[in-house]
């Protein structure tokens, strides 16, 4: 029975244990299942995804820096280059000791301790294969010293990379400006953001041409995409968008001009202006004193910044296009165009001159003590008569001289790609209610009428009324070439030709006939004619003490208590081709300082080089041949300058 | 019987499966050196031709001997734990492994198969009527128990897990009274509750990188290059692998390094993302071919020892490639167990392939008796 009870009992264990083990193998396979489950939900349902992550994974981008567009001056010399700069690297993995390999290249070039311990402390931040830059902008000689030891200077990289070079240093820095290295606040200011900025010291335009035409000049980075492994080494390249070259920049300056009128002014606080009559291209626009754009390329220094800030003759400054000045007696030449064009005067009509123009109880003088006598408009503008146009001012009144500003020029800003443009000024009545919350006065226009008190132009302005009155038609400046396709053609002014004929003529005599105010600076050959008007802009008031007492000579104030020296004019007069302004600041009277500088920049335009001295008056020929002599001097060695400043 | 015509008798089907399977772990092994059978293909070749020719003479020897020395086995299994526990080298924060010269032996993996022979045996020799007794029951849990402890001190929680788990499941298949296991897995789940009170009190039970493992398990993406960095390249790798796969050696995620351990437990990313759903579906098949062809095995065996001691090394095969697996894909926090035949070590591939040599053995003698 017992022995019966436990076979029962063992078969139905036997039986136990086969149904155990089916259900085991039955979870198993639902084991297995769900497993199968998951790997097609990861593998088929959302495969999509996870390809995205594993290319985000194993694909990283690299630039490639475009190279950035050229400028060129009107005949294509190059003025802003993109330079070879001369540099090593050097690859931690492949230096064996890092210290002994700086050390060794410390005795081939100048790498002192403290850039030594600078580049094993960046090296120790970054992956083993990541090249450090260890020198940059080497010279030739160094680079070629390097490049033979390479064999005793294991994990040194020689490298040739792109750097902005300005080829003349000083005369086109106000012009072209500078490239310098990304800043943090360019990046925010930039919307949206080209990646490439994001490559460490991108050089991207901060100054002139070269930040206005930022867009232009860039290009577009190329892309390598290159597959690199968990920590980050390349493995290879997987295909290689290529980028696009800036485009390349012409300017309308010429560069022997630029270069002559730079030495010319050199010195002095200055600027000057030539453009085209009729295309409005700008050939000549200089800024003294100026600084070298080069400074800028790898990022200035700060001493080196602040000297450039503190000095107080402003070289960071373009004062052609920037510095706005009481146009001063230039201004003459507007208010007596608005008073021919509205019939006020005639042209043989005349005005007495005793000295001074009595409003009221107040005097407004002439800068002729004892008067010029009776003028007639041609005669006034000849002698810059102030009590003439004050007369011709009062007349016109303020809204007209002020619309007639306009056409001709003044207070508008130029659609010109450089930076800190100024509009000048043009005065209204309303202007002056609301800046001062006083009336207009009667006096007012009076100063307005011989280009004092309120109204203010740039000498890129009054180069540009220079040119509209020489030819009559609207020219607007342009420092492109080919930029605008209307300007070979630019449309007439609103200004009768008797009018402007007569004006000219005026400004004919100021250099032509004997009592003209820049009869001194006249030129002698017949072909060259020039025309123009001096100008004197005051920075102080004269009070009637000092009047009295006997007016201070400018040279004997300090320099800033100088007045400004103007002077404008077009050339030759019978066929006018250009039109010139140069502005001294405080150089003191435009006739004594501005006119001759103008009379050289122009002539060595008339005649395409340095002039020949028989085109000056013969008392003056020796002093210009020494001075002629001396500029050429400079501009020839200056070219020779080792460009490693 | 004549030992050379005891092989025709052997598993076959299982046998070639167990080709195929390792085939799969040399064709993953050349391609994540990078084409190359240096460092690791060429040792594993080896090792597993070595292992696969003991397979045949182990299946020629008579079952009815590896029956009579299970217990010594299992002597053996526990005096190894032992001395691992005392004089075994220290890798990554635990005492697993031991250096027998010859090679290097963890034995935790071989103790495995000591206990299924050891608890095969133990209900071989228990008669019927004394299986569901309390104290028979007890016995057989202090068996498990023990070494699980051992394993656990060393510290490996998971294989100290995957003994329990392994010999509560030949209980079970034993025929163990289904009370047990429902009382069993109660308090199971109370241990577990009690686990995870404990955290951050001075009388915490784990380890603190044991309950970070079972953080990154619960969401890898909150730590995504830290800890969880593995489980999310891990899934990057299997899902971009797609339909067909990135192709052979062509799979980014393992040939430029994205992969941990991508030779040994996560090998199974690389075969997902170089063949796709298909290589692992492959390979899933392969494995459950193997199961059932080892649970046909031991329905068809006469005898108690060799169906428990079948099912119980299944059981452990079973284990490897499902806990890798669902390791791999995330849905098991990281423990270091490999994708058996297929990863890259020595010891679990000896010990895997012992398994097979007793499981074949048992198939080999099914019919023939004692």
């Amino acid at each position: 029975m017992s022995k019966f009870k436990d076979t029962t009992l063992k078969s139905k264990l036997v039986r136990r244990v086969h149904r155990r083990i089916v259900l085991a193998g039955l979870l198993k396979a639902s084991t297995v299942a769900l497993l199968g489950w998951n790997i097609r939900k990861l593998q088929i349902e959302d495969s999509e995804d996870y390809k995205l992550l594993a290319d985000a994974n194993r694909v990283n981008l690299r630039l490639i820096p475009p190279s950035r567009g050229l400028i060129f001056d009107r005949l294509g010399t190059p003025i802003a280059l993109n330079e070879q700069n001369y540099k090593v690297v050097l690859i931690r993995e492949q230096a064996g000791d890092p210290r002994k390999v700086l050390k060794r290249l410390a005795s081939i070039i100048e790498l002192d301790q403290k850039r030594q311990e600078k580049i094993l402390q960046d090296m120790k931040k970054r992956s083993s294969f990541i090249p450090i830059t260890v020198a940059e902008n080497l010279t030739w000689k160094d680079f070629a010293h390097i490049s033979v030891n390479l064999p005793s200077l294991p994990g040194i990289i020689p490298e040739v990379g792109l750097t902005r070079h300005y080829q003349e240093y000083e005369s086109y820095a106000h012009i072209v400006g500078y490239v310098g290295p990304i800043s943090d606040k360019d990046l925010d200011t930039e919307k949206p953001v080209d990646p490439v900025l994001q490559i460490p010291k991108f050089q991207i335009g901060k100054v002139g041409v070269e930040k206005k035409l930022e867009a232009h000049l860039r290009g577009r980075a190329g892309v390598s995409k290159v597959e690199v492994n968990a920590s980050g080494r390349v493995m290879r390249e997987l295909n290689r968008t290529q980028g696009k070259s800036g485009e390349n920049i012409h300017l309308t300056i010429a560069t022997n001009l630029q270069k002559f009128a730079s030495e010319r002014l050199k010195g002095m606080s200055a600027s000057s202006v030539l453009i085209d009559i009729i295309s409005g291209d700008i050939l000549s626009l200089v800024s003294t004193p100026s600084y070298n754009p080069n400074n800028f390329v790898l990022g200035i220094s700060q001493s080196d910044w602040n000297a450039l800030l503190n000095d107080e003759r402003k070289p960071l400054l373009n004062k052609a296009t920037s510095g706005a000045y009481p146009p001063g007696s230039t201004f003459k030449m507007v208010v007596a165009a608005a008073a021919l064009e509205l019939g006020l005067i005639g042209l043989n009509d005349k005005i007495f001159c005793a000295g001074f123009y009595e409003l009221g109880s107040r005097k407004f003088h002439c800068w002729l003590k004892g008067g010029h006598g009776k003028l007639t408009l041609q005669e006034a503008i000849q002698k810059s008569c102030d009590v003439y146009f004050y007369e011709l001012a009062r007349k016109v009144g303020v809204k007209r001289i002020g619309d007639m500003a306009r056409q001709l020029g003044l207070g508008q800003a130029y659609n010109l790609p450089l930076t800190g443009l100024s509009r000048g000024f043009v005065p209204t009545k309303k202007w002056k209610k609301e800046r001062f919350g006083t009336s207009w006065l009667v006096g007012d226009t009076l100063n307005v009428g011989i280009g004092q008190g309120f109204s203010l132009a740039t000498p890129l302005q009054l180069a540009v009324m220079t040119a509209r009155l020489a030819s009559g038609k609207e020219v607007t400046p342009n420092i492109i070439k080919n930029s605008n396709k209307n300007t070979d053609n630019p449309k007439a002014l609103l200004i009768k030709e008797s009018t402007l004929v007569a004006i000219r003529k005026g400004m004919f005599d100021v250099l032509n006939e004997k009592d003209g105010t820049a009869f001194n600076f006249r030129t002698t050959d017949q072909n060259f004619l020039i025309a123009g008007k001096t100008g004197t802009s005051q920075v102080r008031r004269i009070t009637r003490e000092e009047r009295e007492e006997g007016v201070i000579k400018n040279e004997d104030l300090p320099w800033k208590m100088r007045d400004h020296a103007l002077f404008t004019c077009f050339a030759p007069f019978k066929n006018p081709k250009y039109a010139l302004s140069v502005v001294v600041e405080h150089g003191g009277s435009g006739s004594k300082v501005a006119a001759p500088i103008a009379r050289d920049i122009m002539l060595f335009q008339l005649y395409g080089g340095i002039p020949p001295v028989t085109a000056y008056p013969e008392k003056q020929q020796l002093e210009a041949r020494n001075r002629l002599m001396d500029i050429e001097k400079k501009i020839n060695s200056r070219s020779n300058i080792n460009p490693n400043i | 019987m004549n030992p050379f015509i005891k092989i025709i008798y052997i598993n076959w089907p299982l046998q070639i499966l167990i080709l195929a399977t390792a085939l799969f772990g040399f064709l993953m092994l050349y391609s994540v050196s990078g084409g190359s059978w240096e460092p690791w293909t060429k040792p594993q070749i080896n090792r597993f031709f070595v292992s696969f020719i003991l397979i045949f003479v182990m299946s020629a020897i008579s079952i009815s001997f590896w029956q009579k020395i299970s217990p010594f086995c299992y002597l053996l299994g526990l005096a190894l734990l032992i001395a691992v526990y005392f004089y075994g080298d220290t890798g990554m924060g635990a005492k697993r492994w031991l250096d027998l010269r010859i090679i290097k032996l963890q034995p935790s993996e071989a103790f495995k198969i000591s206990m299924v022979m050891a608890l095969a045996y133990y209900y071989h020799k228990l008669p019927a009527s004394k299986v569901s007794h309390p104290f028979y029951v007890l016995i057989p849990l202090l068996l498990i128990i023990i070494p699980a402890l051992i394993v656990f001190r060393q510290p490996d929680l998971g294989t100290a897990l995957v003994i329990i788990m392994i010999g509560i499941f030949v209980m079970f298949i034993a025929g163990v009274h289904f009370g047990y296991f429902l009382f069993g897995g109660l308090s199971f789940f109370t241990l577990l509750f009690i686990l995870f009170q404990s955290r951050g009190k001075d009388w915490q039970l784990l380890k603190d990188y044991h309950f970070r493992r079972i953080d990154t398990f619960l969401d890898p993406s909150a730590d995504p290059l830290g800890a969880g960095y593995h489980i999310t390249q891990s899934k990057i790798a299997l899902g971009s692998g797609g339909l067909f796969g990135r192709g052979y050696m062509q799979g980014s995620q393992s040939q430029l390094n994205f992969l941990p351990e991508k030779h040994t437990d996560f090998i199974f990313t690389t075969l997902a993302e170089e063949f796709g759903f298909f290589g692992t579906i492959g390979l899933l098949i392969i494995y459950s071919l193997i199961v059932a062809f080892c649970i046909f095995s031991a329905l068809a065996t006469t005898d108690k020892y060799s169906r428990l001691l079948i099912t119980g090394l299944c059981m452990t095969f079973f284990t490897y490639f499902s806990i890798n697996i669902a390791m791999v894909m995330g849905l098991l926090p990281v423990v270091g167990i490999p994708l058996p035949l297929v990863s890259y070590g020595g010891s679990s591939m000896i010990v895997i392939m012992l398994s097979f040599g007793l499981i074949q053995s048992a198939h080999v003698h099914k019919n023939i008796g004692f």
